[in-house]
């Protein structure tokens, strides 16, 4: 038995207060050259601490390599295929990442004089008329930040125009196959939820849903292709239904990675939807983002955007505040900026053409994966898969955890919540046959695993620094410091 | 293995009335699909609910779960153990895993709720 040493990447890792040796220090001073001042005289004694409890002390070598070390734990994008999909984790071309370093954007004030900020205003209008574009609809406003302050800014639009009709109405539908997140967005516009079930296709039960709408809908707040990645067939006869009723139509665009390019919401009735720009156009994903939740409406909702508005005249690009029925601002500044600028390099490197390509990928892709495992995994629904598919298995936690062990990221576990131990797939648009081959062969190879040798896959994963986790425990006792 | 005595709802909860007094929980069915429960989130003692709305929710490693009152009125009594021990949730749901006790506005409420026979018999439809 030899001692290894050097800590390698599969070994775990010691604190750096663990590290610690008296002494050690990161810095060295040059002789003071100066007369000395007593802190506690300078600044009152009370202001000066004594010692700091258990403070590491450690070399700048130290430091390096044990942050490097930590770097190394991550599984990331760059290193291979992250079935989370779009909603966590989806490659971003790097030229857009340039684009966005240009000096004059990188440095670029909120409060620089608009005539020296006129390629900026150009940049953002140019992104609110591809955005209408590929949504079918009239005008964008690029100012919130993030998929869920789009939510919130967009149910706060449709009560806006419903009161301006005199009637802000009372209830919100959302379909139970919906973006997790539009439940709460509802209540925080001040609406009640009113649940619709989905049929056994996976899809919305328009019978149900015409038995409740009545005068006192507002609107449905619709993901359409919904959470199971199914495309809701009935969209035009949901919009007909809610429309008769004076009632509005509000798509969740999360999954616009499904239909970017060929399938426009305001060419089948919807009213307003808000765009997540990290999952379809390329922007960062969480991890300090920032995100970015551009909202598009129809006519006649756009007078309720929220201020400022971009006006262009023939003496340039400005601001426009004089807009009477605006439901007001949901952010300081118009978005932000870095990331409306890598949607757009997104959107004007593909084209439309490229747009559509990409789409057609990213759903040959999820389908790949559903032919090649659909014989070894129970499929929830039988309806046709976009951009995503959803299996179900009983031990979806353990397969997901035993994925560790042959190199990739798992799946999303146990959610869409209407489906029993769901194991949703969204490989993108961006894996190659290849990639996803090795990514099905491991699941397949998972799936004999569970016939002939179930101990393994409980009771993974083996290969990891960590062996598998007490969850429960984890969660009903959470030790939150170091050393309890 | 649903008690009789208790009446139930399609959002699986239960009610057990004495007097003029609810106790309330969720069933045995609820607790195993959830998982095992890590959290529970219950009203305050003197809170006024209203049949058929969220009261709080109940949390597992899975998902959460909003809890729905069967029965109206105020808020008498809250289970507190379930804040240091969620655990008793999946052990007794029909015991010492109950959630609060409601002094009953509407008393003939209950009366409209499942039975223990049409809670199984919905039980078996929703799972099949």
């Amino acid at each position: 038995m030899i001692k290894k040493v050097r800590p390698h990447p599969t070994q775990n890792e010691a604190l750096l207060f663990e590290t610690s040796s008296p002494g050690k220090a990161g810095y060295q001073l040059p002789e003071l050259d100066v007369p000395a001042v007593d802190p506690a005289e300078a600044l009152g004694a009370e202001h000066v601490r004594e010692e700091i409890p258990d403070f590491p002390e450690v070399s700048e070598v130290d430091v390096i390599r044990h942050f490097t070390r930590l770097s190394t734990w991550n599984y990331a994008i760059d290193l291979g295929l992250y079935p989370l999909g779009s909603c966590t984790m989806k490659y971003n071309p790097r030229v857009n990442e340039a684009v966005a370093r240009t000096e004059g954007l990188m440095w670029i004030h909120p409060y620089q004089p608009d005539a020296l900020s006129q390629g900026a205003f150009a940049i953002l209008a140019d992104l609110e008329k591809a955005l209408a574009e590929i949504t079918g609809m009239d005008a964008v406003t690029l100012q919130p930040a993030a998929g869920a302050h789009g939510e919130l800014t967009g149910i706060l639009l449709v009560r806006a125009a419903l009161e301006a009709q005199g009637n802000a109405r009372k209830r919100v539908i959302v379909p139970d196959s919906a973006h997790g997140t539009n439940p709460a967005s509802v209540r925080m516009a001040g609406y009640e939820v009113v649940n619709v079930a989905s049929n056994d296709r996976g899809m919305l039960d328009v019978d149900a849903l015409a038995r409740m709408v009545d005068e006192d809908i507002a609107a449905i707040m619709i993901t359409n292709p919904n959470t199971l990645g199914v495309f809701e067939e009935h969209i035009a006869e949901v919009a007909r239904i809610l429309h008769s009723k004076g009632a509005l139509v509000y798509m969740d665009g999360a999954n616009m990675n499904a239909l970017a390019g060929i399938s426009r919401p305001g060419d089948y009735g919807v009213d307003l939807m808000h765009l997540n720009l990290h999952k379809t156009f390329s922007t960062p994903h969480g991890g300090g983002g920032p995100g970015s939740g551009p909202v598009a409406v129809k006519k006649p909702i756009e007078p309720f955007l929220p201020l400022p508005r971009l006006q262009h005249a023939p003496s340039g690009w400005s601001w426009n505040y004089d807009r009477p029925q605006s439901m007001g601002r949901v952010r300081a500044f118009y978005g932000n900026f870095g990331v409306l600028v890598r949607a757009l390099a997104y959107i004007m490197a593909h084209g439309g053409d490229g747009l559509k390509r990409a789409t057609l990928d990213a759903l040959l892709n999820a389908n790949y994966l559903r032919k090649l495992l659909e014989s070894h995994y129970e499929i929830a629904y039988h309806a046709p898969s976009m951009h995503e598919c959803v299996f179900r298995h009983a031990s979806t936690g353990a397969i997901a955890k035993r994925l560790i062990d042959y190199g990739f990221h798992p799946y999303t576990v146990s959610f869409p919540l209407i489906v029993h131990g769901a194991m949703m797939i969204e490989p993108t648009e961006t894996e190659s046959k290849q990639e996803l081959d090795l990514f099905a062969d491991a699941l397949i190879s998972i799936a004999q695993e569970v016939e002939e040798n179930p101990e393994v896959v409980l009771a993974a994963p083996h290969s990891t620094r960590t062996t598998k986790v007490d969850e429960v425990a984890a969660a009903r006792k959470p030790i939150l410091k170091w050393r309890g | 293995m649903d008690p009789e005595n208790l009446r139930y709802t399609k959002e699986h909860e239960w009610v057990r009335v004495e007097g003029d007094t609810g106790t309330i929980g969720i069933t045995f069915h609820a607790q195993k699909e959830l998982g095992d429960i890590v959290y529970v989130d219950l009203p305050k003692q003197g809170a006024v609910v209203q049949q058929g709305k969220t009261i709080g929710s109940v949390e597992s490693v899975k998902a959460v779960s909003d809890i729905y009152t069967p029965v109206s009125g105020e808020v008498v009594e809250v289970n507190g153990s379930l804040v240091e021990s969620p655990e008793i949730l999946n052990k007794d749901p029909y015991g010492s895993g109950w959630l609060v006790k409601i002094k009953l506005s509407e008393p003939g409420e209950a009366g409209q709720l499942l039975t223990a026979a049409e809670y199984q018999a919905y039980v078996g439809t929703e799972s099949s």
